[in-house]
């Protein structure tokens, strides 16, 4: 079985008026089902390129980055588009949700676009709210909602597809610690208990503690790359 | 798909719901446009309506012959002042051309008329029995005079609604009544029926009818015996009526010997050219409004344009998200393409209600006819569908092509 994702000599190069910026610079990364991974690195060292590209949201310069065993390079917007819907979800730091529509619709969101029967879509959106304990809040809006809640409700969103892959993007950013807590508990559980691959984006090193690999980005190149954890790479669950 | 389709509109109609002020705003254009369109377009249809009717009073398929104008020593006549048409003229027509199905002929004055001690001033009409069936005219009581009243010179007369109403009590029979034509007594032995105006706007009923021999020898003293103030003709198809006036035309320049260079010394028309007057002036009317509406749609087609490139800017957030989850470019494209058609359809429903109202109270105040009629209705909601679409396309377009990660990150 081919490992989820594979970076092969990954250049990202931006032209930014006569300046050629390289914000990847020949990254090579493998990552293996459900691992729990987190990147870390200041800011300018090119690690939210790297999720832009992992998330399929952008496509690398050069190189080869191959999802699940699938060359992503050189696909169209909407092929693209289709394997965010397929396979990642993600969270984000500011939640990301969309306003004034409740809980329920925006786990609806990606099944929406899916093509799913409406009833369907509302099912597997209640069963998503209910696994990050927001069963009964499905029809209250995000302004209703504290911090914490809402992030849950952009886990629901990202877990409701049932993806290979999770992306959190500095998903405490906005919390207080209390909140911090709570969303890195469920995601390490998800984890856990459902071998979900999740790769997370962070500042903060009691954050990253909760992942078993830590890998460091600098000037588009990894400085570090090591398991904190002894965890085995491959969860005997199958997510 | 249709689930799809179904939850974007819904979540438009929710967005229109929440900005009702906007939304409201940015249709009013639609909505004047489309109300105007429906308004006018009615009061257009009922006027167009009223002039048809008019112009089917004349009869059907007539031909009008005038005699031409006297232009002695350089002053010209009105038009029929010369005395070139006669009766024979009439005669020989209908004889040699066998496209007319009948030839009629009228002279007239206005004279006094009285009955008991009331009197009234309306215009005595001379005809041929004929010119009745030309015209279409029937009766409410009584019937023509034939031949027979012609030869012999009866003293009958017709009358029409206008006469009965000025001489006569309301109730009484005028049948059988004696009237007075400059002092000739006639019986009246046929009541016609309303006509109403005439495309000129004069009225058709204030008529009496005699047989012209009566007319020519007992009432208006005609110095030139069989002379007419018109001819009347008519065929049996409307098709036929350019190439029986130009046959009119051949045979009265021969019995009046005009030469090649000279003009004709009588004017043809035909019911055909009295109505292509009218839908002339209605065709006019019609462009007019298609150009208000034109603009007003294109006015309002642009504040829909404009208000949905505010919402995408607005939204790019939303939208960002939106891709990330996996909606295509065609998704997002719908979803903004879907709310211009919502908007404007809305406008263009309440536009619909808004100028049939008004239709309705121009009949009611200002006692206008008019006619709504389904296609206008039809036409004007498929009108601000296309107007939606199309000015929805820009910004809808705009949205679908956002690079996700930018709009992720905008503020």
């Amino acid at each position: 079985m081919s490992p989820l994702i594979e970076c092969e000599d990954v250049w990202k190069i931006y032209q930014v008026g006569d300046v050629e910026v390289q914000a990847l610079r020949g990254l090579s990364l493998t990552i293996e089902q459900g691992e729990f991974v987190a990147i870390m690195g200041s800011s300018g060292s090119g690690k939210s390129t790297l999720m832009n590209i992992l998330g399929c949201l952008d496509q690398p310069t050069k190189g080869h980055y191959r999802l699940n065993g699938v060359e992503v390079g050189g696909l169209r917007p909407d092929d693209l588009a289709g394997i965010r819907n397929q396979q990642i979800g993600f969270v984000f730091q500011s939640f990301n949700l969309i306003p004034r529509t409740s809980a329920l619709e925006n786990a609806q969101l990606p099944l929406f676009y899916r093509g799913l029967s409406i009833k369907e879509q509302r099912t597997q959106a209640a069963a998503a709210l209910g696994r990050v304990g927001l069963h009964g809040r499905e029809d209250h809006y995000p302004t209703q909602l504290s911090g914490g809640q809402q992030q849950r409700v952009a886990i629901a969103r990202a877990l409701v597809t049932s993806p290979s892959l999770l992306l959190a993007d500095e998903p405490t950013g906005n919390l207080d610690t209390q909140s911090s807590r709570e969303i890195m508990a469920i995601l390490e559980a998800l984890n856990r208990d459902e071998g979900i691959t999740i790769i997370l984006v962070t500042h903060e090193v009691d954050v990253a503690a909760y992942a078993a690999r830590e890998i460091v980005i600098k000037d588009g190149q990894i400085l570090s790359d090591r398991r904190t954890k002894a965890r085995p790479p491959s969860s005997p669950v199958e997510g | 798909m249709s689930a799809f389709v179904w939850l974007t509109i819904m979540t438009a109609l929710r967005i229109l719901g929440r900005n009702r002020m906007r939304a409201g705003l940015t249709m009013l254009g639609i909505v004047i446009g489309v109300a105007a369109v429906i308004a006018m377009v009615s009061i257009g249809e009922g006027a167009k309506r009223a002039v048809q009717a008019q112009i089917a009073t004349m009869g059907t398929n007539v031909i009008i012959i005038f005699p031409g104008v006297t232009s002695a020593s350089g002053v010209r006549g009105s038009q029929g002042s010369a005395v070139t048409l006669t009766v024979s003229d009439a005669l020989e027509l209908k004889k040699r051309i066998p496209l007319l199905a009948d030839t009629g002929w009228t002279r007239r004055d206005v004279m006094q008329i009285v009955y008991g001690n009331k009197n009234w001033n309306g215009p005595i009409n001379g005809i041929s029995p004929s010119y009745l069936t030309i015209r279409d005219w029937s009766f409410t009581s009584g019937g023509p005079f034939t031949q027979t009243d012609l030869d012999s010179a009866a003293r009958v007369a017709l009358i029409g609604q206008t006469i009965v109403e000025n001489l006569f009590e309301s109730g009484e029979e005028p049948v059988g009544a004696v009237i007075r034509i400059k002092n000739v007594p006639f019986r009246v032995i046929g009541v016609l029926a309303p006509k109403g105006q005439s495309a000129q706007g004069s009225d058709q009923d204030d008529v009496i009818f005699i047989p012209f021999s009566t007319a020519e020898r007992k009432v208006f003293g005609t110095s030139f015996i069989g002379s007419v103030g018109a001819m009347f003709g008519s065929t049996e198809q409307v098709e036929d009526l350019p190439m029986a006036v130009e046959q009119i035309r051949e045979v009265l320049r021969g019995r009046h010997r005009l030469q090649t260079e000279q003009n004709d010394d009588f004017t043809i028309r035909t019911q055909v050219d009295i109505g292509k007057v009218q839908e002339g002036t209605s065709e006019t009317l019609t462009m007019m409004l298609f150009a208000i509406a034109s603009v007003s749609l294109l006015v309002g087609g642009i504040g829909i344009m404009n208000i949905l490139l505010v919402s995408v800017t607005e939204r790019t957030r939303e939208i960002g998200v939106r891709m990330a989850v996996g909606a295509k470019r065609r998704h997002i494209m719908m979803q903004f393409l879907i709310e211009a058609m919502t908007l404007s359809l809305v406008g263009g429903a309440l536009g619909i209600v808004l100028g049939v109202a008004g239709a309705k109270l121009t009949t009611v105040i200002a006692g206008w006819p008019t006619i709504i009629s389904g296609d206008v209705i039809v036409i004007a909601f498929f009108f601000s569908l296309v107007v939606g679409l199309f000015f929805g396309l820009y910004p809808a377009n705009k949205a679908a092509r956002l690079n996700p990660i930018e709009a992720l990150r905008y503020e």
